[in-house]
């Protein structure tokens, strides 16, 4: 019941945030999902989802950049 | 599938690897908190990609594995009683109670329903005003928002017959009754990046400077764990003990904060029973006094019962739990304890570390 997965808002219904909800898919299968703790999801969006409330909205520009600084440390070793 | 596929490169995997190897001087111990991440480490193999001198342990973040027997006993009783039907997720289904299992007491004739949601659990209460809808509320502070939204939800549609049989648990006091415990050889933990999804991280900054453990927020996915991995090392080769954050792209430091008004509203903290690891204080969710109207204890024909602690109970779940012994190590394992045959909760969840040695490693 704790294992979170990405899915893609395809479509938004509801104003009462309350009841606010939307189709998101995952991969091939879409869901109805809540979106009472995203209500500032937009179609399009990527949202974590957790026992069919989505939970985050997932943001692609703050994804890690752990792997470039190191491949960057690798280069700069291999230059010197 | 995005945000999915491009976490699970090889050749990225292989990149930290060989970074990893090359940061380490000396034997560490890392717990990873979440079952969902115990089960990409060994369904991934990421365990045999790690330099020899770093141990991966397994801790406490299963939802089924930790709801104590007294819970299910509960929500058998309530299940058998005319007029009442059970909402529960799948995974409860088979966990032992002090007698039996869900799924056992369902082919006695207890009324069960599975759901995937606790809007489900709504709905279905709306469609049988005969019946009193009892939802089965267990999880971390990752179902904890979408229970108290079905209270809320059920507020709002003035539903009479819906119920929760809570008992939401809360990982930071776990993490800190595992520190205290003589026996933790926990070095750095690998925190569970969908809780910190809802809770964020700021309450993780006390703990690390308390007992100086790095703790880095980390993702599901095998490009995440190798990375929370490696940040870990990092801070451990260097004498640090900070919070960080890997799961960047999901968890911000204030975390959800629509949710978790949610969850303040509807439940209040308490001390919890935890399987195998007894009361944990402050670490727990039940709902408050505002909604004690829905508290599914009224529904008890008994008063709630802590649990019927069986003295036989071969289960060495409260070890496993608290990563002081890995699964094989317990004498049930594989024999006595399989899928098939479960004698503990640790081996029929599909987060449970019992279960994801048996699957990825068969008997050993
Ligand atoms: S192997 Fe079975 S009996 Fe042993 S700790 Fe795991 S669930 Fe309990």
């Amino acid at each position: 019941m704790c294992l979170g997965l990405p899915g893609q808002i395809k479509s938004i219904t509801g104003e009462d945030p309350l009841f606010k909800s939307a189709q998101v898919a995952f991969g091939g299968v879409q869901r109805q999902i809540s979106l009472m703790y995203t209500p500032d999801a937009q179609c399009g969006d990527y949202v974590l989802v957790h026992a069919g409330f989505a939970l985050s909205v997932i943001d692609q520009d703050r994804a890690s950049t752990l792997l470039s600084a190191l491949e960057s440390e690798t280069s700069e070793n291999k230059a010197t | 599938m995005k945000y999915v596929d491009e976490y699970r490169r090889p050749e990225k995997i292989l990149r930290l690897r060989d970074a990893m190897h090359q940061l380490v001087s000396r034997p560490w111990t890392i717990m990873e908190v979440c079952g969902g991440q115990t089960h990409s480490i060994l369904h991934h193999g990421i365990d045999q990609l790690l330099p020899d001198p770093v141990e991966l342990i397994h801790g406490p973040g299963c939802p089924v594995c930790v709801t104590d027997t007294s819970l299910i006993d509960q929500a058998i009783e309530l299940a058998l009683t005319p007029g009442i039907c059970l909402c529960t997720y799948g995974d409860m289904m088979r966990v032992p109670g002090s007698i039996e299992s869900l799924f056992s007491a369902r082919a006695k004739g207890a009324r069960i329903e599975i759901i995937y949601s606790p809007t489900d659990a709504v709905t279905f209460a709306q469609q049988h005003p005969d019946l009193n809808i009892v939802f089965f509320a267990v999880g971390f502070e990752t179902t904890a928002p979408a229970s108290a939204a079905a209270v809320l939800m059920a507020e709002a549609l003035s539903l009479d017959n819906f119920y929760l049989l809570a008992s939401h648990v809360r990982v930071p006091p776990a993490l800190e009754a595992l520190m205290q415990n003589k026996d933790c050889r926990v070095q750095g933990f690998l925190a569970a990046g969908h809780v910190c999804t809802v809770m964020g991280y700021h309450e993780y900054h006390q703990l690390a400077q308390t007992y100086h453990v790095p703790i880095v927020v980390t993702g599901f996915e095998p490009l995440d764990i190798m990375e929370g991995i490696y940040l870990c090392l990092r801070q451990l080769e260097t004498g640090k003990h900070a919070v960080e954050n890997q799961y960047r792209r999901c968890v911000r430091e204030q975390g959800n904060v629509h949710a978790q008004e949610a969850i303040h509203k509807v439940f209040q903290v308490v001390d919890m029973p935890w399987r195998g690891m007894g009361v944990i204080p402050a670490s727990g969710f039940s709902l408050n006094r505002h909604y004690v109207h829905r508290d599914a204890s009224v529904l008890l024909q008994h008063a709630p019962t802590t649990s019927k602690t069986n003295t036989n109970d071969p289960c060495l779940a409260g070890q496993v739990l608290q990563g002081i012994i890995k699964p094989p190590a317990c004498p049930a394992y594989g024999k006595s304890c399989t899928p098939e045959h479960p004698l503990g909760a640790p081996m029929v969840s599909s987060e449970g570390a019992c279960a994801a040695y048996y699957h990825y490693y068969g008997h050993l």
